[in-house]
């Protein structure tokens, strides 16, 4: 009897964490619902007060800013997991790297916007997506680098040794069979970090900016979905306030669609082990 | 009786993890297209006698080696340990093929990892050849492009071993290659190495002594990184010089 009354306020407890993410799901889907059409996401934005208008430009901006970071950051980062891993596994630099790449990821956002503002806005004189990239880079480097170490650190050493065995050279070993057998594992963790970037509003504010127009070029101000809620939801218009839960909803499930797949990875994985 | 050409032999050979000296001075002629046992206790040092051989010891953080090893007259430890191991191939305990690549890609991995271009019709042959000496071919040969990870155990070890073989090795080393494997694929391995002493010298580290008796021509015995006995097996086995072997093969200690 005592055991049923523990069981079940422990299972009440445990569903607490679960009820506010269906609490924002509802309320997302309550106010930004009526925004979703086909015009909101091929539409640019009305001009202020008007009524209409879409996000295409927020779209292309946020797929844009997130792919160039991902470019920027990810080569950087796989390399460094691969240095931590394979190379200098014990040695002091590495650990010097890891602890680096564990203060960079507590760094709060809008520094790292700060700080991306200075080294790339200021120089080049003005606002552009890039240097919202870099901002958005600096942040995913450390959950990549982290999590490429630890995937690469779980390929088994008998793979490596056969291949050293047959004559490789190391470094091939660690570019042919390291990385491919741990490649699913990294690409898990690029996903999980373009999740948790895709969302990042403060490293944008005073680095991509914004932009009421559809810009494919990198070197100018662009919009992104966080910039739009973050801008419409700030402003007078009540039909902005709608486009802003709309945007919202987007965004979400964007991120949300981005943890299942990796958690699909995740678990292809652990089959194949 | 006829002494085989030596195609291994060590000098003086000492190898050490740290501080600590694993294999002490040890000097011995392997014989060219034979099999030779590698024997003695757990600890004993025997596999890491054999990883001195192509120089996979020295990849340990912290370990060295002393003393000379010559293969055909040339001392590998002054040479590149890429060739080395090119020259000098190695099966493991436990199957290891590359769980990324298909049967077919698993043979080539020598020389794909290594970036040689072979044409089609060349390592059609290379993979067909290897498979065929590995006592694996009909077995596979249909699934060529599957998986090399979905083969049963005993046929993930014929595998690796296909994969050693196909660059062609003079000399094969094998550490306990059937101690993850049943007994029917432990056979099929046995009868395979005894086959195989024709193409390449084989050099097997063994805990399993009847396994060493039936496949073996020559065994070596260690104990506490000493080379305490070293003879044509079936001198070894019935008439050993030295109590300490006689004590491990009648079971006083293992």
């Amino acid at each position: 009897m005592k055991n049923r009354i523990i069981l079940t306020v422990i299972t009440v407890l445990a569903l607490l964490p679960a009820i506010p993410l269906f609490l924002i799901l509802f309320q997302l889907l309550k106010e930004g619902l009526s925004s979703l059409s086909l015009d909101f996401f091929l539409h640019l934005p009305a001009p202020p007060g008007e009524p209409g208008g879409g996000i295409a430009n927020a779209l292309v901006g946020t797929l844009i800013i997130v792919g160039l970071a991902v470019l920027i950051g990810v080569p950087v980062s796989i390399l460094a997991g691969i240095y931590l891993s394979e190379y200098g596994r014990h040695g002091k630099l590495s650990e010097t790297i890891r602890v680096c790449a564990d203060v960079l990821q507590g760094v709060p956002s809008i520094v790292i916007g700060i700080v991306a503002y200075a080294w790339v806005v200021k120089p080049m004189g003005h606002f552009s997506a890039l240097s919202g990239s870099v901002a958005l880079a600096l942040m995913m480097i450390p959950v990549v680098v982290r999590t490429t170490e630890e995937v690469l650190r779980l390929v088994p050493d008998i793979l490596r040794e056969a291949a050293l065995a047959l004559g490789v050279p190391y470094w091939r070993t660690v570019l042919k069979v390291v990385l491919p057998t741990g490649m699913v594992g990294v690409s898990t963790g690029i996903l999980i970090a373009v999740a948790r970037i895709a969302g990042e509003t403060a490293p944008l504010l005073f680095t991509a900016f914004g932009n009421q127009f559809l810009t494919l070029n990198p070197l100018e101000p662009m919009s992104a979905l966080p910039l739009v809620i973050f801008n419409y939801a700030m402003s007078p218009y009540e039909d902005w306030w709608r486009q802003a839960w709309g945007a919202s909803l987007v965004l979400v499930f964007m991120v949300l669609g981005l943890n299942i797949v990796s958690r699909i990875l995740a678990r292809k994985i652990a089959g194949e082990k | 009786m006829k002494v085989p050409y030596p195609i291994f032999r060590t000098e003086d050979l000492c190898a050490y993890y740290g501080d600590f000296m694993a294999i002490k001075h040890v000097t011995v002629s392997i014989p060219e297209h034979q099999v030779t046992a590698v024997m003695g206790p757990s600890g004993c040092g025997k596999t890491t006698f054999i990883r001195c051989l192509n120089r996979l010891h020295e990849l340990l953080p912290g370990a060295r080696i002393t003393g000379k090893i010559y293969l055909r007259d040339e001392d590998i430890l002054e040479l590149d340990p890429i060739i080395v191991r090119r020259r000098v191939g190695m099966v493991f305990q436990r199957p290891n093929p590359f769980p990324t690549m298909t049967i077919y890609e698993n043979v080539l991995a020598g020389y794909k990892l290594l970036g040689i271009r072979l044409k089609r019709e060349e390592a059609d042959r290379i993979v067909e050849d290897a498979l065929r000496k590995a006592a694996l071919w009909d077995e596979v040969k249909d699934v060529l492009h599957r998986r090399g990870t979905f083969l049963s155990g005993g046929q993930q070890q014929r595998l690796c071993i296909a994969r050693a073989l196909a660059v062609n090795p003079e000399v094969l080393l094998m550490d306990e290659p059937t101690s993850a494997l049943d007994p029917k694929a432990t056979l099929q391995i046995e009868n395979l190495i005894v086959e195989l002493k024709n193409t390449v010298t084989i050099v097997i580290v063994t805990h399993n002594m009847p396994q060493a008796g039936r496949i073996s021509d020559y065994t070596a015995f260690f104990y506490m990184g000493e080379l305490i006995e070293f003879g044509p097996t079936a001198e070894v086995f019935t008439n050993p010089k030295d109590p300490r072997t006689e004590e491990y093969l009648t079971g006083k200690f293992s």
